[in-house]
C-alpha cells in the first residue's frame, strides 16, 4: 500500500539545476509515467525516488513516511534499469536471488519465489543461463523478475523497452500492463515514447527542461494540453499548431495560407472563446482526427467546412494522413483512405469543439491563463 | 600480395634482431669455456652440454653461499608473490572506489596517486629506508614487500580505474537497491568480471618486481638478496678467466620466470590492455 508524494523537489548537480520545483502525487496502485525528451531529467527524478541520488531540496514520501535520507535498500522499492543491469557473472537464477541472499531470505522461500516469477514471466527454462546468452526480450523479463521477487511498495522502471525492436516493444508493453493489473503495485515508469505513456499510464507527467509541464490523466493531457510543448509532444501524429489572428467579431480567427487563400475558422464552440479579443494573435491547435471529409463528424452546429488544397497524401492503411498548409505550418489531417488526391482542392470538415487556443507569446493554453 | 610479403619480411627481420641476444645467450651457455674463447660468438656449440646450467642452478658460489641460484629464486618468490597479490588487490579496491564511489576531489586524489607512478626510484631510496627504520622494519623480505606493494599501487590503481570506467554504473545501482554494500558489490559483482585486468596487473607487477635490482641491492644483503642481485654477484665477482658459459646460463635462469609468464599469459595481457578501450 503505497502512495508517492513528490513535494517541491529540486535537484542540482553543482551549480546546474536539472530539476526545478517538481511536485506531484499519486495514490496506491497508480501507474505514473514520466515522459519527455532526452535530457529533461526523467532518469534523475527516478534516481531521486530510488535514493541513488540525493535530493537538493524538497520532500519525498513513499507510503506515509518521508524517505529523503533513507538509503535505497531501505525504501522498499525495486527498479528495472534501461540497460537491465543484469549481473554479468551470475546466472539468471543468481541474478534473481541476489537481493534475497543479501536480505537473508531462507533458501526454501527463495526457491518458491524464483519458481513463482519464472512461471509468471515464462523464464523457467532460462534460469541456468547467463545474461550474455539471452535475447533482449528475455533479459528484460529477467530484469523484471528480479524486481518482482522483492514484492516492493513501489516499482521503478527506467525506459525498460527502449532497447527492444518495435514488435517486441509492443508485446512487452502489453505484458507490463497486464502485470500491473494483476499485481496492483504502484509503478513509476520513465519513457520518452509518448505512445507508451498513453497506453500504460493512469497518470502522466510530461517533463521538459527539468520542469513538469503537465500532470494528469492521459485523456486529460491529450484533450487539454496546457501548452504548445505538451500539445506537440503527445499524440501521433501530434496536435497541429498554426498561427492565426482573431477577427473583429471576436468569434473566429483568420488563418493565412499560401495556396488556399485566407481561411476563417469559427471559434464559437471553442472552450476558450471567452478568452480572446478581436485582433489578438493566437496559436490554434487541431488534432489530426478533428478533420474529416466524410459527414458527419458531430452534431450539425459543431462542424464547419473549409476548402483547402491538399499537398501530400500518406496512406497508412486504416486511414490516410493528408498534409495541408495552414498559417505557414504543415498540418496533418487523418482522413478516410483514398478519399482525396494531392494537388486538388478538398472540402474538409473540422470539429469546432476540438480546437485548442494558445497564447502566441507564452504558448500557454488560453484556458489555463 | 607484395605488401604482405613486405610486412612479413620486415616482421621476421625485426623478430630475428630481437631474438638474437637470447640466441647468443643460449648457445654460449651450452659451450665449454675453451670453445667460447677460441671461436666466434655465433658459432654453434661443438659438444653442447648442460653442465654450466647445472652449476648455475645448484652449486655456484654467490658471495659466501655456494648454493647456486636456486636459493635466491626462493628469496625473490617470497617477496614477489605477496607484493604482487597485495598491490593488485589494493589497486583493484582503489580503482573501484575512485570510479564507483566518487567523492569530492576524487579526481585530485587519483592524480596524486598517479604521481607515484612517475617517481624515479633513486629519488626515494633514502626516505624509504628512513621510513622503514622508523616503522621498525628490519627484515629484508618484509621491507621489499612493503616497498614493492607501495610502488605498485599507483600502476595497479590506474589499470583498475580505467577498466572499471567502462563498467556500467547501473549495475552498481542495481546492487545497491538489492541491498548490497561496499564489499559485497566489489567481490560479487565487479571482481568476477575483472579477470582480464587482473591478468594485466599481475603480469606487470610480477615482471617489474622480479626484475627489480635497485631495491633488492639496497635493502637486502648476503643470502637474502633476490635473484637479480645474485646474478649480478655471480657475473661480477669472478677471478681468473671470465666464466661466460656460467654467466649466460645464470642470466637465462634469472629471466626464465618472466619469460614463461609472458609466453603463458601474453595473449591475456594484450587482451586486457585493450579491454578498457573497446566496449563489450
Ligand atoms: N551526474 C550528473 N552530473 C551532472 N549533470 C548530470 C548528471 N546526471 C545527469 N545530468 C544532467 O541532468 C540532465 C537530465 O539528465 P537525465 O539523465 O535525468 O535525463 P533523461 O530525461 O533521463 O534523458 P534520457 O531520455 O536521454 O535518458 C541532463 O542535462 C544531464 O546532462
Ligand atoms: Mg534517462
Amino acid at each position: 500500500m503505497a502512495q508517492l508524494v513528490i513535494d517541491n523537489i529540486t535537484k542540482a548537480f553543482g551549480a546546474v539545476e536539472v530539476l526545478t520545483d517538481i511536485s506531484l502525487q499519486i495514490g496506491d496502485g497508480e501507474f505514473l509515467v514520466l515522459v519527455g525528451p532526452s535530457g529533461c531529467g526523467k532518469s534523475t527524478l527516478l534516481n531521486l525516488i530510488a535514493g541513488l541520488e540525493s535530493i537538493t531540496s524538497g520532500e519525498l514520501l513513499i507510503g506515509e513516511s518521508v524517505v529523503n535520507d533513507l538509503s535505497p535498500k531501505n525504501r522498499d522499492i525495486a527498479m528495472v534499469f534501461q540497460s537491465y543491469a543484469l549481473y554479468p557473472s551470475m546466472t539468471v537464477r543468481q541474478n534473481i536471488t541476489f537481493g534475497m541472499d543479501v536480505r537473508g531470505v531462507p533458501k526454501v522461500e527463495q526457491r518458491e519465489k524464483v519458481q513463482e516469477v519464472a512461471d509468471l514471466l515464462q523464464i523457467g527454462q532460462l534460469l541456468n543461463r547467463r545474461p550474455a546468452q539471452l535475447s533482449g526480450g528475455q533479459r528484460q523479463r529477467v530484469a523484471i523478475g528480479r524486481a518482482l521477487v522483492r514484492d516492493p511498495k513501489l516499482f521503478l522502471f527506467d525506459e525498460p523497452l527502449s532497447n527492444l525492436d518495435a514488435k517486441l516493444r509492443v508485446e512487452m508493453r502489453t505484458e507490463i500492463k497486464q502485470l500491473h493489473q494483476r499485481l496492483g503495485t504502484t509503478i513509476v515508469y520513465v519513457t520518452h515514447d509518448q505512445i507508451e505513456a498513453m497506453t500504460l499510464a493512469t497518470k502522466i507527467a510530461v517533463m521538459n527542461g527539468g520542469v513538469i509541464q503537465q500532470f494528469g490523466t492521459p485523456q486529460d493531457i491529450y484533450d487539454n494540453p496546457t501548452n504548445v510543448f505538451v500539445a506537440e509532444f503527445i499524440g501521433s501524429p501530434p496536435m497541429n499548431i498554426f498561427p492565426g489572428k482573431v477577427c473583429s467579431d471576436g468569434n473566429s480567427a483568420e488563418i493565412q495560407t499560401k495556396k488556399s487563400g485566407n481561411v476563417v475558422l469559427e471559434l464559437d464552440r471553442c472552450e476558450a472563446r471567452d478568452m480572446i479579443a478581436p485582433g489578438q494573435e493566437i496559436l490554434v491547435g487541431v488534432r489530426p482526427e478533428a478533420f474529416s471529409n466524410q459527414a458527419p463528424l458531430g452534431a450539425e452546429g459543431n462542424v464547419q467546412t473549409v476548402d483547402l488544397i491538399i499537398d501530400v497524401v500518406e496512406p497508412t492503411g486504416p486511414d490516410d494522413l493528408v498534409i495541408i498548409e495552414l498559417g505557414g505550418k504543415e498540418v496533418v489531417a487523418r482522413l478516410e483512405p483514398q478519399s482525396c488526391a494531392p494537388e486538388t482542392v478538398s472540402t474538409l470538415l473540422i470539429d469546432k469543439t476540438k480546437l485548442a487556443l494558445f497564447d502566441a507569446d507564452t504558448e500557454r493554453n488560453l484556458l489555463q491563463s | 600480395m607484395i605488401s604482405r610479403i613486405l610486412i612479413y619480411a620486415s616482421l621476421i627481420v625485426l623478430a630475428v634482431i630481437f631474438l638474437l641476444p637470447l640466441w647468443v645467450l643460449i648457445i654460449t651457455s651450452l659451450k665449454d669455456l675453451d670453445e667460447i674463447y677460441a671461436g666466434g660468438i655465433m658459432d654453434l656449440p661443438q659438444n653442447p652440454s648442460l653442465q654450466a646450467w647445472a652449476r648455475a642452478w645448484g652449486t655456484v658460489c654467490v658471495g659466501l653461499n655456494c648454493t647456486g641460484l636456486k636459493a635466491f629464486y626462493a628469496n625473490t618468490f617470497m617477496m614477489a608473490i605477496p607484493s604482487v597479490f597485495l598491490s593488485t588487490f589494493f589497486g583493484a579496491i582503489l580503482g573501484y572506489i575512485l570510479i564507483k564511489w566518487r567523492f569530492k576531489n576524487s579526481e585530485l586524489v587519483f592524480g596524486l596517486i598517479l604521481f607515484g607512478a612517475f617517481m624515479p626510484f633513486q629519488a626515494i631510496l633514502i626516505p624509504v629506508s628512513q621510513t622503514l627504520s622508523y616503522m621498525g622494519v628490519r627484515d629484508p623480505v618484509l621491507s621489499l614487500i612493503i616497498i614493492h606493494t607501495t610502488y605498485g599501487i599507483p600502476f595497479t590503481t590506474l589499470f583498475f580505474r580505467n577498466y572499471y570506467v567502462t563498467f556500467p554504473d547501473e549495475l552498481v545501482n542495481a546492487a545497491l537497491i538489492d541491498g548490497a554494500g561496499f564489499f559485497r558489490i566489489f567481490f560479487k559483482i565487479l571482481l568476477p568480471v575483472s579477470t582480464p585486468i587482473i591478468v594485466v596487473a599481475v603480469i606487470f607487477q610480477f615482471t617489474g618486481i622480479w626484475n627489480d635490482f635497485l631495491f633488492g641491492v639496497s635493502f637486502a644483503s648476503g643470502k637474502d638478496v633476490p635473484v637479480t642481485v645474485a646474478l649480478n654477484n655471480i657475473v661480477n665477482v669472478t677471478t681468473g678467466r671470465k666464466q661466460y658459459d656460467l654467466d649466460m646460463a645464470a642470466a637465462v635462469l634469472a629471466a626464465l620466470p618472466t619469460l614463461l609468464v609472458y609466453i603463458v599469459a601474453g595473449k591475456y595481457f594484450l587482451r586486457g590492455l585493450t579491454a578498457g578501450s573497446v566496449k563489450g
